[in-house]
């Protein structure tokens, strides 16, 4: 673990910040995470604007909490300004890294799904949408077999697959709420069951 | 000049319209009933979404409120999915245009940003402290492996929306099991996996469309 950072930032460097995650937007096709190792990239290694330790925090509290994942980059706008000094940069920080994964991405999307609504019923449109509906669908299985850590090579992990297994089967037959299911997971994990 | 001021104006507002909703359904359908409705729906899935979101949409929006049919949220979910950005990010700011245009984009991604961005602010400040107790770790560990669960939930109950498809289901299966292979076992990159299997799949749709 490295020591603690004090960085002095310029306004450069808070442009500099705010274009890296502009383009990042551009590239993070399937999903925020998909940038992460370029953000480390950016932040750790080359700019030294973020410890390992901060990287690696910031994602699994955004995981952990509720919320789309895609907190974790707020997390470490939030780092770096507070590396650079105070609350009142680290909120600088959220601000730029938020906004610049965002603002491409989201405009992009609404133009397309709004020109993929006015031409609905054009042949090439229709056929996108359900060509690619059954990859889709799959890439729902293998984001959770992913997540689910099924090739994670250890006996001890037999346990937390059975819990993923259970909740996917309690979720696709029953209509038992979410938070039930989550609770029970965090009970399980917390006295180390799982 | 004025027609064509005119034009730009009505063009613009275009832009910012609703999506047209689809025709057959019927006019009582459910749906928000606000931009407020909208930003405290979408705020309450947010909430309820630990270690992702997707399963609490799909569930909220589409088996509970019924805002949208299976159909319809698997086709938004390959326009969300293809787009860079986060995809429940893509997919909330779709469903909010589908009834409110442009303010309702603008109400569900606020919706689905803004509470959970100052919980998750707060959560890291409490984090240093309580990051060393082994029983945070577990929970978290649990509840990650209950998130996997809800997230395959979510992908069999789509499998349904796939019997109407044009590709037929045999063909459906061959498609899903080669992105499964390719993702989740070979791990191969997204990007190439997308386009490869989806340009081959959308061809096959295509010429399967009447036109």
């Amino acid at each position: 673990m490295s020591a603690i950072l004090h960085l002095q930032l310029n306004w450069a460097d808070w442009l500099n910040l705010f274009g890296r995650y502009l383009l990042l937007s551009l590239l993070s096709i399937g999903g925020g995470i998909t940038t992460a190792p370029d953000m480390h990239r950016y932040l750790v290694d080359q700019k030294n604007w973020l410890t390992d330790a901060q990287f690696n925090a910031s994602i699994s509290i955004a995981q952990a909490a509720p919320g789309p994942n895609i907190l974790f980059v707020a997390l470490m706008g939030w780092n770096v300004g507070v590396n650079a000094g105070s609350f009142l940069t680290g909120l600088l920080g959220v601000l730029l890294t938020m906004g610049g994964i965002l603002l491409p991405s989201t405009t992009l999307t609404y133009l397309a799904a709004q020109w993929g609504h006015r031409n609905r019923n054009l042949r090439s449109v229709r056929a996108f949408k359900q060509g690619m509906a059954p990859i889709v669908v799959a890439l729902l299985l293998a984001t959770a077999w992913i997540l689910a850590g099924i090739e994670r090579d250890s006996t001890q992990a037999w346990p937390l697959w059975l819990l993923s297994f259970a909740s996917a089967i309690f979720v696709w037959k029953t209509r038992i709420h979410l938070l039930w299911l989550l609770s029970a997971g965090a009970l399980l994990g917390w006295f180390g069951l799982v | 000049m004025w027609e064509r001021l005119a034009s730009r104006l009505l063009s613009f507002r275009a832009i910012t319209q609703p999506f047209p909703m689809n025709t057959n359904l019927p006019e009582d359908h459910p749906r928000p009933r606000s931009l407020a409705d909208l930003f405290i729906s979408f705020t309450l899935l947010a909430l309820q979404g630990f270690g992702g979101v997707l399963a609490v949409v799909q569930r909220e929006l589409v088996d509970k409120k019924r805002w949208m049919t299976r159909e319809e949220f698997v086709e938004e979910w390959a326009v969300a999915q293809i787009m860079p950005g986060p995809n429940v990010v893509n997919l909330s700011l779709m469903i909010g245009a589908r009834y409110f245009g442009l303010p309702g984009a603008l109400a569900a991604l606020a919706g689905m940003l803004t509470v959970p961005l100052v919980l998750v602010l707060l959560l890291a400040l409490l984090h240093a402290h309580f990051a060393a107790h082994p029983g945070v770790a577990g929970a978290l560990r649990g509840m990650g492996s209950v998130a996997a669960g809800m997230i395959a939930a979510t992908g069999l109950k789509l499998f349904g929306a796939l019997r109407n498809n044009p590709l037929g289901i045999r063909l459906s299966v061959v498609f899903g099991v080669s992105c499964f292979v390719a993702v989740a076992l070979l791990r191969w990159p997204l990007a190439y996996v997308l386009s490869g299997l989806g340009f081959a799949a959308c061809m096959l749709a295509y010429r399967r469309i009447k036109a």
